[in-house]
């Protein structure tokens, strides 16, 4: 499958100082890109004589290309960023006019709508503006409390429910570039956080040593369970997609089972499919806890941050990268090239499963210390999707992502209780963005801007069909 | 592994490359397993007693005896059988021959027997309720799967499954329960899955998302927008928004409903499910006999050459992936006025996923689809039937099933399954 | 019916494909349009076949203008298309390709199955085709496969058919008869368009000859004209069609293979039983039509294909059972088929490219890292002594034309120490002059002492590069002989036939 964001990348040279553009892979149907190059090529190679005699590497700059300038800001216009920000914007007013449309006050006002329009007018404002300022007051700065510490904790709480979502949206965007969905967050995350979690609350340890094999272990349980999918697919040719969704059920169910089963999971002398508390030497610390016990941002935080450095430097700076990329890109070539194609989807797929565990890990260490039940996953498998979309597969795109989510979640909490409008709002919101930037023709419609610099295309993919003869 | 038949070179100008046969062990291999489970159970776990099976429904005109077979005795019978089984595909493939299908029918179909004689010792099992719940239970797996059967074979892969049944199911509830008409219902819930559907074409062939993306959204966004309006408007209104009033009661077909077995398992049904039988058939006939279905699978094999007879492909995409959906938008149907239940969030519960797995398993046909929504149907309903006659297999195992069925399916073990070819790709045309 | 193109213009973005094409066919004429690859001429008859709208221009038929919004309409008016890739559905039978977009029915919708049956049968008949309606395509020959959409075209009434290429995947007995189905056809009155770059095949069959160069017409010309017009006219100069070499000076025998066969996962033996042996500092040729098993060979000699039986040894070392990775590190280069599939990753960088098959280890790699300097400097060296034409190595392949890919594929292969070089069509889809240099730096190869395996389906460049032939048919070889074979017998060969005298080399 190919990297979804690829056709909206920003092109620096798109602006026409390059003459060699993609489009012109669509000359004659029966040749792949380079054949119309091919054409101009041989024209200039007869302007010039033989074709060694042509200055090399000098061929292409006809045109004086652009100032760097001009061409960043026709980038602002037309490229991802501007896209990203009015996708969420539009996601932000469809959510507004749900919350609008299921208001109470704006139903009643709506019903007197023509003698009083203003009435309504107001509830919908209200409506709305109540939300989303509760929405911004539980993520980022609450006005209300009188201190800034208190007043900022908010953000420290976006950073914490951001932390599982980083960590899973770069184990599905690192699959991603490797060509594969992981859509198995979810039963990655069950496995790592009853390994974890089973570790934390039955072992004995020394402090801080027992959070680092409880850690591992999560890490190892996750990375394992996506390994299937990854083992499947490199000896069988199992599609990823299929498996993976198949092993959240069965991780649903296998863990279901062990949280009713004494001596497994289940609380000693409990009848509630719940696991005791962690002990507290395997807790994650909370990094923020000079500041006030409030305060419950934890070290999964950092290891997040870590995790994100770890996998920028694989992707861009080591040779697993560099062979993950190219089978992403084209597995055929890499196959050629001599790469061993199933054993990188192997490994991809344990790197994956390893940081969604690290979602799971740094849920039951550090979020939910109390015991979990078969709920711990709390949808971050899939809200990791969604963040490797936004984030476009690039770490700290990712990083940036899960925060704007991890934002989302702890506003829609402080929502729901303020204003009693659905937490499922971030779930519309968030699957909204991902839609919008998805499909960013969508968005350039919409808000009438112009198109992206150059007649760029959606790289064809009839290109195998048609290859020359 | 494989081994040469040289072919005489036909005496027409059609030319066929010397072949050898492929064999594969995975088919032996499956089946020595599940023999070896079958004897752990008769070895290990030993029950003891008499499984009774029930053949009949008191309100029968026609009443058949109940059988009464010793449980241990005819585990060990079974298991010698399924010995013979894998002995005889070892041989098959062992002489570089293929294991049929029907021996892997047969062979499942022991393996399920021996298998209830073993749980159900001391007990009776009500065959009648086994078989008439599978079948209710696989209704919208079978609705479902259909829409991802016509859905992969006009090249459009539809993961939004689950996002369709769900708003099926959502609108048929509102609908049926404001109007105070069913069938107004399940028109509204095919609506709803059909602009699900639409979306999911919209996205997929206007604006070459990858497909899987946007049903993996999609899903979401469902999710999130039946949950927010279930808790904001629904339950604030439920008299009126989500009530039970509303439901499809039974039809037994007269005659037909009174034949053993048969009778009280196909024809006392509602009128969703003989709704079902009539789209199995139609998309069958339709996908292979008419032009309709010519042409869809043309496009999803091989987009440019539909193009270039004048096919236009990606509106033949677009309508066959709402039909698709309104399809699946039936299929919702069940969750709520099928079954005479209010609507509750996401409550279809993974029921798409399983849809999309019988797709797979049945090989992008609409009766071998069917087939294997039957027997995910089957493996529900049997851990319901077992934790009422309280059986020794944790339920979890037996709702794990279809799932761990269908990853050995797409693993491989059934053969190699081929899709449509040109299924999750969008057509660009230059 | 007469078909006439007035000024034909089709633009894709700032490059204009065809350029103001006239173009004039009678009825009952065969009217070839000749042109190099890349040349327009596909662009225009996907214009003429309404899979294009044209900027500017008409297309008239018979004198009426007419209007197509897609293929359709291009059908309905008369114009049918046999084309270079079959659009022939695989899984499909004959009679459910032929009926498909003008079905006939029953009631319902329900497909009259026999009619089309009978519609194969009847058009089988009149050209003495033999193809059987219920066969699946996917089971077909290409030369079959190529009848049915002769077929498919006719049954649409077509009173213009346009070849594309059509001559590409057939032998040359194949290629004589596809030329008796056009004389037919012809004196049935309909009109043929027949895009080739082939000269021979042009001579021998067209009534009038139209060459477009860079999506202009440049000019016209008479069957009776020599090859060498016809090449010069396509080509915008003189055309040196020869590599120069000096004599091989052979060493040991290299590559020994040893009763090869592969199978596909079908379970065909698309190569059966090869054995050949090619020593240092000597080319082996490979020639046959493409599909003959070739492509397979080339991918098993690198380890590519998974069902290998038989022995292929380098330098004394077995390479048939040893991975990809493994063949590559014994010093075995490889330039595959299709370069855009196999041969580079369209989205990486240049100097991406020039490391991919030495991902692991020196001198890119150490301790895990890529050696980003070292990259740097090694690609900005073989940018320029391979003479690819870029705007710099961190630019991506994909923006590449043809030639300069081929030239980088080339310069990864043969910056390592080569104990072989495979080189599968390396000069397809590539201009004149990458042509030239790409020869040359094979010969370079081979003088250099590596023995070398060539692939290549166009006899030009079989006799032009190679020291031995081998020609294979059907998975096996016909024959091996010495570099100057005369061209008929290398063409009978390629149909199967083994030379009288038996293989020498």
């Amino acid at each position: 499958m190919s990297d979804p964001q690829e056709p909206q990348e920003p092109r620096g040279d798109a602006v026409g100082a390059h003459d060699t553009d993609a489009d012109v892979a669509i000359e004659e149907p029966a040749a792949s890109s380079p054949t119309a190059a091919t054409a101009r090529e041989s024209a200039r190679a007869a302007a010039m004589g033989p074709a060694g005699t042509a200055p090399p590497a000098a061929g292409h700059t006809d045109v004086e290309p652009p100032s760097r300038w001009h061409t960043m800001g026709q980038q602002i216009v037309t490229g991802n960023a501007i896209i990203s920000v009015l996708a969420v914007v539009l996601a932000l007013i469809v959510g507004a006019i749900m919350i609008a449309f299921t208001d109470e006050r704006v139903q009643e006002t709506s019903a007197y709508f023509f003698s009083r329009p203003s009435d309504m007018l107001l509830a919908v404002w209200d409506s709305v503006s109540g939300a989303y300022a509760a929405l911004f007051q539980g993520s980022i700065y609450n006005f209300r409390r009188d201190d800034f510490l208190d007043g900022i904790r908010p953000l420290t709480e976006t950073l914490r429910f951001a932390t599982p979502l980083i960590a899973g949206g770069l184990g599905v965007g690192l699959a991603f570039r490797v060509g594969m969905f992981n859509i198995g967050g979810r039963g990655q995350i069950l496995i790592a956080a009853s390994v974890a979690g089973w570790i934390a609350f039955g072992f004995d340890l020394p402090w801080g040593i027992h959070m680092i094999v409880a850690l591992i272990g999560g890490l190892v349980g996750g990375a394992l369970w996506a390994g299937i999918a990854g083992l499947l697919k490199a000896r069988t040719g199992a599609h990823e997609v299929i498996v993976t969704i198949m092993l959240n059920y069965v991780a649903f169910y296998l863990i279901s089972w062990m949280l009713r089963t004494p001596g497994l999971l289940q609380a000693p002398g409990s009848s509630n499919p719940k696991t005791p508390a962690m002990m507290e030497t395997a807790i994650f610390p909370k990094i923020l806890g000079f500041l006030g016990p409030q305060f419950n941002l934890h070290l999964g935080f950092i290891l997040v941050i870590i995790a994100t450095i770890v996998v920028w430097w694989i992707l861009t700076r080591s040779s697993l990268g560099f062979r993950f990329r190219a089978v992403g890109e084209n597995p055929n070539a890499a196959r050629a090239a001599g790469i061993n194609v199933p054993s990188v989807y192997v490994y991809a797929m344990l790197i994956s499963g390893a940081l969604l565990g690290l979602a799971g890990v740094s849920q039951v260490l550090g979020t939910v210390t109390t015991g979990f039940t078969a709920g711990i996953d709390a949808g971050i498998g899939f809200d990791a999707i969604t963040v490797a979309l936004l984030g476009r597969s690039r770490p700290w795109g990712i990083f940036i992502a899960g925060i704007l989510f991890g934002a989302f979640k702890a506003g829609g909490f402080s929502m729901q209780a303020a204003e009693g409008v659905p937490i499922e709002i971030v779930l519309v919101v968030q699957s909204l963005i991902v839609l919008f930037i998805a499909a960013p023709p969508l968005v350039r419609t919409i808000f009438r801007l112009p198109a992206e610099g150059g007649p760029r295309r959606p790289r064809p993919l009839v290109s195998k069909e048609v290859e020359a003869k | 592994m494989s081994q040469t038949v040289q072919q005489p070179a036909p005496a027409s100008e059609v030319v066929i490359l010397p072949t050898t046969v492929v064999t594969s062990w995975k088919a032996p291999i499956a089946f020595a397993a599940f023999t070896l489970g079958a004897l752990a159970l008769a070895v290990f776990v030993p029950r003891e007693g008499v499984t009774t099976f029930r053949l009949s429904t008191p309100s029968d005109v026609i009443q058949l005896p109940e059988l009464s077979a010793p449980s241990l005795a005819t585990l060990w019978v079974i298991v010698a059988l399924l010995v013979l089984a894998t002995a005889y595909s070892i041989s098959l493939v062992a002489t570089k021959r293929r294991v049929p299908l029907w021996l892997i029918v047969v062979f499942a179909i022991l393996f399920m027997v021996g298998f209830l004689t073993w749980a159900a010792a001391g007990s009776t099992i009500p065959v009648i309720g086994l078989l008439f719940g599978t079948l209710s239970l696989a209704v919208p797996l079978i609705f479902g799967s259909l829409s991802g059967v016509i859905g992969e074979r006009v090249g459009v892969v539809n993961i939004a499954i689950e996002g369709q049944l769900l708003a099926g199911a959502f609108t048929a509830a509102i609908v049926a329960s404001v109007t105070g008409q069913v069938l107004l219902g399940l028109v509204a819930a095919m609506i709803a899955g059909m602009l699900v559907g639409m979306v999911l074409a919209v996205f997929s062939i206007k604006y070459f998302v990858d497909q899987v993306i946007v049903g993996v959204v999609l899903n979401v966004l469902i999710i999130g927008l039946t949950s927010f309006f279930y808790s904001q408007v629904l339950t604030p209104n439920a008299a009126l928004l989500n009530n039970t009033a509303q439901r499809f009661d039974r039809l037994p077909i007269p005659v037909l409903s009174e034949i053993p077995i048969i009778g009280p398992v196909l024809f006392r049904q509602t009128l969703v499910v003989y709704l079902m039988y009539l789209a199995v058939a139609l998309v069958f006939f339709g996908l292979f006999y008419t032009r309709w279905g010519l042409r869809l699978r043309a496009v999803g094999e091989h987009p440019q050459a539909a193009d270039t007879v004048g096919i236009n492909v990606n509106r033949t995409r677009f309508w066959n992936v709402a039909l698709a959906g309104s399809i699946a938008g039936l299929g919702g149907t069940f969750f709520t006025i099928g079954s005479g239940i209010a609507f509750n969030k996401e409550m279809t519960a993974g029921a798409g996923f399983i849809a999309l797995a019988a797709v797979i398993f049945g090989q992008w046909d609409p009766i071998k689809a069917t087939l294997a929504a039957l027997l995910f149907g089957f493996a529900q309903n049997l851990q319901n039937q077992l934790s009422v006659i309280g059986s020794p297999v944790p339920s979890e195992f037996m709702l794990m099933l279809p799932y761990v069925v269908t990853i050995f399916a797409v693993a491989g073990v059934v053969g190699k399954v081929r899709g449509p070819a040109a299924a999750g790709k969008p057509y660009i045309k230059s | 019916m007469k078909l006439e193109l007035r000024g034909i213009t089709k633009r894709f973005g700032s490059l204009v494909a065809n350029d103001h094409i006239d173009l004039t066919v009678e009825a009952g004429e065969i009217h070839a349009l000749l042109g190099e690859n890349g040349a327009g001429k596909s662009t225009l008859m996907n214009v003429l076949y309404g899979l294009y709208q044209a900027d500017s221009g008409e297309v008239l038929l018979d004198g009426e203008v007419q209007h197509f919004a897609g293929p359709g309409d291009a059908m309905a008016a008369g114009i049918g298309m046999v084309h270079q890739h079959f659009m022939l559905i695989p899984v499909f039978t004959v009679a459910e390709n032929v009926m498909l977009g003008h079905e006939s029915t029953k009631a319902g919708g329900v497909l009259d199955l026999p009619t089309a049956r009978a519609k194969v049968r009847e058009i089988s008949q009149r050209f003495g085709f033999h193809v059987d309606p219920d066969a699946l395509v996917d089971d077909l020959p290409v030369g079959v496969q190529q009848r049915v959409e002769i077929i498919k075209a006719l049954s649409r009434d077509a009173r213009v058919l346009v070849f594309d290429e059509p001559t590409a995947v057939l032998t040359p007995q194949e290629t004589d008869e596809l030329m008796g189905i056009m004389r037919q056809l012809k004196q049935s009155g309909t009109s043929i368009v027949f895009i080739t770059h082939k000269l021979r095949e042009v001579r021998e069959v067209a009534d009038r000859i139209t060459v477009i160069r860079l999506g202009k017409v440049v000019g016209e010309a008479a069957p009776t004209a020599t090859n060498a017009e016809l090449a010069s006219l396509m080509v915008g100069r003189a055309v040196e069609l020869r590599v120069h070499k000096e004599e091989p000076k052979l060493g040991d025998p290299a590559l020994v293979v040893e009763g090869l066969t592969v199978i596909d996962p079908v379970g065909h033996l698309v190569v059966n039983d090869v054995s050949f042996t090619v020593r240092r500092g000597e080319i082996l040729a490979v020639a046959g039509v493409q599909g003959n098993g070739q492509t397979e060979l080339t991918e098993a000699l690198v380890g590519l294909q998974p069902r290998v039986r038989g022995s292929i040894s380098l330098d004394g070392i077995e390479l048939s059972t040893a991975s990809v990775r493994k063949i590559l590190d014994a010093g075995v280069g490889f330039v595959p088929e299709d370069r855009t599939e196999d041969g580079l990753i369209g989205e990486f960088t240049i100097a991406e490219n020039l490391m991919l098959d030495r991902s692991e280890g020196a001198p890119f790699i150490r301790a895990g890292s890529i050696q980003r300097g070292v990259l740097d400097d090694f690609a900005r060296e073989k940018v320029a002594e391979f003479d690819v034409r870029t705007q710099g190595i961190d630019e991506k392949v994909r923006q590449l034309s043809g030639g300069n890919q081929q030239k980088v594929v080339l310069a990864r292969e043969l910056s390592r120490e080569l104990r072989l070089l495979v080189a599968a069509q390396p000069t397809r889809g590539v201009d004149v002059g990458s042509i030239e240099f790409i020869h040359k730096r094979i010969v370079e190869a081979r003088d250099s002492g590596v023995p070398v395996v060539v692939v290549s389906t166009e006899l030009d460049e079989v006799t032009a590069l190679a020291d031995r032939i081998m020609v294979m048919y059907r998975g096996r070889i016909v024959g091996i002989v010495p570099g100057n074979t005369p061209r008929d017998v290398l063409g009978l060969m390629m149909a199967g036939e083994v030379p009288a005298e038996g293989a020498a080399a």
